[in-house]
């Protein structure tokens, strides 16, 4: 992706530019200044740039043999018979395993998000008796390679007796729809709703009362990595070791460690180099499981790596919610109240995350405005595809994009300006602290200021005068404005609902005084590596090139949760702040010790602690570690060893916010949109690396805009996906996305210990209603008022021919 | 990604690869550039017992040009058809169109002969064939014989090559010596948003006398139809025309004259009915544009 495609003069914008770029190296030269907020370039780079990155399928292990997985050509059948006899002759073929073999052995695939009242239905490792999607495993084959492997899938005769299939959530919910799981008395899963206020009251004085049906489509999440695993048995001490391509870890040897019944000590899983997830890899698999099931089983390391199909059809989607909303004004544009009642298309199981992610929704849809009196019913369904899960926002993109729309439809229904209607219902910073409908509290931001600011940023009114001008001329330019606020940094351990939970840090200063630091998150691309060494260089004064971060390896790092919910750093570096500090006490002990002074005479200078008002005395920190590991001259009662260990829980969510702008041109003749400018406000709190936080925003928009504009998981009648590759399913590319106008907000959060609110998720939450306010704005001379994403060529140009039919 | 087993052969000589070719026509699939094959191997969708790699025959390699005549191998790469300077000069329309194929992996591994044969519905090659009423150079076990393109195509992803012969070369005219000195030439595609593949491309040729009059109009129109056709109803509108905006706009409207347009989850027949006439347009003001500049 470009950097700065800035059109006007750089210096309108904040896009990272190359003068203000630091190499670590560079930035160890600069020591006066602090490493947060400096743009240093990723420490990961010179790895993952030049190929020298190590994913799970460049890991290999001698003697590894190979998985692949027979899944169901059907949607919804009864597997009627399985017979692998023509697959188990093929020379080279180690193993077959269908669900009656590890029914029992290995239960069903556990689920993290429990919710009072939902129903979970078994969902098995391998299918047993049913399949519910297309997709969905029925055997698994070991093999010497994995070709092998894979003509021995082609070999497997299953027959299939075919079931009548539900593909819509909506119809899944009708009292005849064919119905998925036997034990249930229909298709809902189970329902969730916020209410607060009298909403009865609220529409019965409405003086406008504005209508609409959203609809979230049902996404692939599409990491650059498709998921791989790596599975090794040490028979010895009966270790066993995952390698797979996660976001969680710890959460993942937790699991399998009961699934597959080994003490969790002897479950070791690593996460190595994780090209990208989104959401996608914070699950329990049944690869997950079955890889190490069979290399128990066979004393050999056992390697599946998923290929982009399978990825597109086995891999959790996102999104996928249908939404009817009311929204209740008084007279004078304000917002009186807000129903609303989302279906989610849930698929075909509950997986991990999947029963929380439309509560979510539910919790944030009155987005940054004042609204009195709520109610959001969720209704989640089960359809015959592949479960949805988190993907990028995880629920809360879907709140945003529903109150971003609903504040452009009313404005015009109203006969008000969009961004007046949004100043009268904004939530100001008189207002804060802001109990939400939902009982979140939000701590900080100015949501006001900051869409002034994003307008002032495009020259709002002078766009407006071109889109005039163009008009004139025949061309359909269009602006379109979100404000959003969301949740970040799960989260505290207690609360409403708890979620997320603490993370881990320990740092140590090894003998040589170098420093090792190990988190219990799992970064996976983001630049994590990075971000926590200037973190812990700043604290204690260190060089960055002298901190080594290390991550996912559940035997290395003691505990951790994981990486989701742009939660890395405010939670996984608060720890290791909390750990830094404490080891600073030590440090400063021993320093003292060694200077025979008191520690409240020790300061602190880059790396070196001296006696206030005698700076001659002084030992660097290198000094302090050898005394810390020989320990020969200690203060009384410090132990030997200089290294912290710390679990931050953080006192709440984080509540980032800000405005985006997006300038669209639509191409009349056939429909194309044009992203013309992009301008973003965002408020992440404090900013540890401008280069790292530009780049999450970027991405994230890029992302949203593929929801916008291109993407789209469509299934015919019978739940064969259609849209199953990258041929069909289209994925923004590098020329598709605008020149960005990125700045950032800052308003103080005391919701951990850095100030930081989370960024990896706004950029995706904002550019969605930005984009689609901005193509529905375009096509306003037609009289459209909303249309469903993927806002396609097509779709418009069949708008714009009616619309010239008609007149 | 595994394909299913296959043996690979690797001929020495053309002669060599039509032998083999005689004896396992039916079992054996071609590869040259390998971006339409490889992808159908690894996806397990075709099943070859042979794969016959005629990808270094040096003499299918290599562009050729006696007087106005000019002869490309059918290996040549995409990138090497819109690098080179004979073709950009004698016939831009190719560079051009080279130009517009996948992304530059695609065009540095993709050979011009390779994508004539697949015939994809949507495939930018076919239609500049077409246009420039290239001859399709095919040898056999029974020595060689020419096809216009005009008749190569037969169906969706069929042309008139038989399981035995090979496409060596396509061979076509320096368009100025054959259409004049005032030609220009236009591809204008509309791409499908994943692939990138044409819901609807035009290509357009017009040659004009020194009054502006256009003396000849080819239009040529991918992935509206299962095989590329042209569009004579356009054509017809514009001969003997003099070339102006109001002319084109109405001529476009032929473009998918007598066609039932494919419907598939990217563009529905209507959709692509009028987005032939959207390239259309497109590619004849292009044309026409670069017409009278020469």
């Amino acid at each position: 992706m470009t950097m700065a495609t800035s059109k006007p003069p750089a210096r309108k914008t904040n896009s990272a530019k190359r003068s203000n770029v630091a190499s670590p190296a560079m930035a160890a030269a600069t020591r006066s200044a602090p490493f947060s907020g400096q743009s240093i370039l990723r420490k990961e780079d010179q790895r993952l740039l030049t190929g020298q990155g190590q994913f799970v399928d460049d890991i290999r292990l001698a003697d590894t043999v190979h998985m692949a997985m027979l899944r169901s050509p059907y949607a919804h059948a009864r597997i009627v018979r399985v017979d692998a006899s023509r697959a188990r002759a093929l020379p080279g073929v180690l193993d077959i395993l269908t669900g009656p073999d590890v029914k029992d052995a290995l239960g069903v695939i556990p689920v993290l998000a429990r919710m009072p009242d939902f129903k979970y239905p078994p969902h098995y490792f391998l299918a047993v008796d049913r399949v519910r999607y297309a997709g969905e495993p029925v055997a698994a084959v070991v093999a010497e390679d994995p070709y092998t492997a894979r003509d021995a899938v082609e070999l497997i005769d299953v027959e299939y007796e075919p079931l009548p299939v539900v593909i819509d959530a909506e119809k899944a919910m009708e009292k005849d729809a064919p119905r998925l799981h036997e034990e249930l008395q229909n298709n809902v899963g189970g329902t969730y709703s916020v209410v607060s206020g009298d909403v009865l009251e609220a529409f019965r004085h409405a003086d406008h009362v504005v209508k609409a049906r959203i609809v979230n489509q049902r996404l692939a999440p599409s990491a650059m990595e498709c998921r791989a695993v790596l599975a090794s048995f040490q028979p010895s001490d009966g270790t066993l070791t995952l390698w797979t391509s996660t976001q969680i870890p710890h959460l993942l040897r937790n699991f399998l460690a009961t699934t597959l019944k080994i003490p969790d000590n002897r479950m070791r899983v690593i996460a190595p180099d994780v090209g990208g997830g989104f959401g996608s890899k914070l699950n329990v698999y049944p690869e997950d499981a079955l890889a190490p099931f069979l290399a128990m089983k066979l004393r050999r390391p056992v390697k599946w790596a998923e290929s982009r199909r399978e990825n597109m059809r086995a891999t959790t989607h996102g999104r996928a919610q249908v939404q009817k909303v009311e929204m209740a004004f008084a007279k004078d544009g304000r917002i009186r109240g807000m129903r609303c009642r989302s279906i989610f298309d849930a698929g075909a199981y509950f997986h991990m995350f999947t029963a929380v992610g439309p509560t979510s929704t539910a919790n944030l849809g009155s987005g940054c405005y004042k609204i009195p009196a709520y109610s959001f019913g969720v209704t989640e369904v089960f359809t015959n595809k592949m479960s949805t899960d988190a993907y990028r926002g995880a629920g809360r993109p879907e709140a945003i994009f529903l109150i971003e729309r609903m504040m452009d439809i009313a404005a015009k229904q109203l006969g008000m300006d969009a961004v007046a209607l949004r100043h009268k219902n904004l939530i100001t910073p008189k207002d804060l602290p802001f109990t939400t409908p939902a009982g979140r509290v939000y701590d900080s931001g100015n949501y006001p200021r900051d869409l002034r600011s994003v307008m002032k940023a495009a020259g709002y009114d002078k766009l407006r005068r071109k889109q005039a001008a163009w008009r004139a001329e025949g061309r359909l330019m269009g602006i379109g404005i979100a404000s959003y606020v969301e949740n970040c940094g799960p989260g505290p351990t207690s609360g409403k609902p708890p979620g997320g939970g603490w993370e881990s840090a320990t740092v140590r200063v090894e003998p040589s005084g170098r420093i090792t630091v190990l988190t219990g998150t799992s970064p996976h691309g983001q630049g994590e590596e990075t971000t926590f060494s200037q973190i812990v260089a700043d604290e204690l004064g260190v060089p960055m090139d002298r901190i080594a971060v290390i991550h996912g390896d559940t035997l290395v790092v003691a505990a951790g949760i994981g990486t989701f919910g742009s939660r890395n750093t405010s939670v996984g570096g608060s720890a290791i702040l909390m750990s830094c500090r404490k080891l600073k006490e030590k440090i400063t002990a021993i320093a003292a010790h060694l200077l025979e002074t008191k520690p409240e005479r020790i300061v602190w200078r880059a790396g070196q602690l001296t006696v206030k008002g005698a700076p001659s005395k002084s030992v660097t920190i290198d000094e302090v570690a050898q005394a810390a590991y020989r320990a020969r001259n200690l203060p009384p009662g410090v132990e030997p060893g200089l290294e912290a260990n710390s679990f931050y829980n953080p006192r709440s969510l984080t509540f980032p916010s800000g405005a985006h702008l997006c300038v669209v041109e639509v191409d009349r003749d056939t429909g194309e949109v044009k992203l013309l400018d992009y301008y973003a406000v965002d408020d992440c709190g404090r900013v540890i690396n401008p280069l790292l936080v530009e780049g999450q925003i970027q991405g994230g928009i890029a992302q949203g805009i593929g929801q916008a504009l291109y993407e789209e998981l469509l299934f015919d009648e019978n739940g064969q996906m259609l849209t199953g590759e990258f041929m069909d399913y289209a994925l923004p590319h590098a020329a598709h996305t605008p020149p960005y106008h990125c700045t950032r907000s800052n308003t103080p959060t005391q919701a951990n210990l850095l100030g930081v609110k989370g960024v990896g998720e706004s950029g995706t939450i904002g550019a969605t209603p930005a984009v689609v306010n901005a193509v529905m704005d375009a096509l306003a001379p037609f009289g459209v008022l909303h249309l469903d994403m993927p806002l396609k060529p097509e779709k418009l140009w069949k708008e714009m021919r009616k619309a010239e039919v008609r007149s | 990604m595994f394909p299913a087993p296959f043996t690979y052969v690797r001929p020495r000589s053309l002669d060599e690869a039509l032998h083999f070719l005689a004896d396992h026509a039916e079992d054996t699939k071609v590869l040259a550039g390998g971006q339409s094959l490889i992808p159908l191997l690894k996806l397990r969708l075709v099943f070859p017992r042979f794969v016959l790699d005629i990808g270094r025959l040096e003499e299918l390699h290599g562009i050729h040009e006696h007087g106005a005549a000019i002869e490309i191998g059918s290996l040549l790469r995409h990138v090497e058809i819109e690098r080179s300077e004979l073709l950009r000069r004698a016939a831009p329309l190719l560079a051009e169109t080279a130009a517009e194929i996948g992304d530059v992996q695609v065009r540095n591994r993709g050979t011009i002969g390779g994508s004539l044969v697949h015939a994809d519905a949507a495939g930018d090659f076919p239609a500049a064939a077409l246009a420039l009423d290239a001859q399709m150079v095919i040898r056999g076990k029974a020595g060689e014989r020419v096809v216009a393109a005009q008749d190569f195509f037969v169906d969706l992803m069929t042309t008139a090559l038989q399981p035995d012969e090979i496409l060596t070369a396509v061979r076509l005219s320096d368009m100025r010596a054959r259409f004049g000195p005032r030609t220009g030439t236009a591809y204008v595609k509309l791409r499908q948003q994943a692939s990138g593949f044409a819901i609807a491309g035009a290509v357009a040729l017009i040659a004009l006398d020194a009054s502006k009059k256009i003396t000849h109009a080819r239009v040529a129109i991918t992935g509206v139809n299962g095989i590329p056709y042209r569009a004579t109803g356009v054509e017809a509108k514009l001969l003997g025309e003099v070339a102006g905006d109001s002319l084109i706009t109405s001529a476009s409207q032929h473009a998918a004259d007598g066609i039932d347009p494919l419907s598939d989850i990217h563009a529905s027949a209507e959709y692509r009915r009028g987005m032939a006439a959207v390239v259309t347009r497109r590619a004849l003001s292009k044309a026409i544009q670069l017409a009278t500049k020469s």
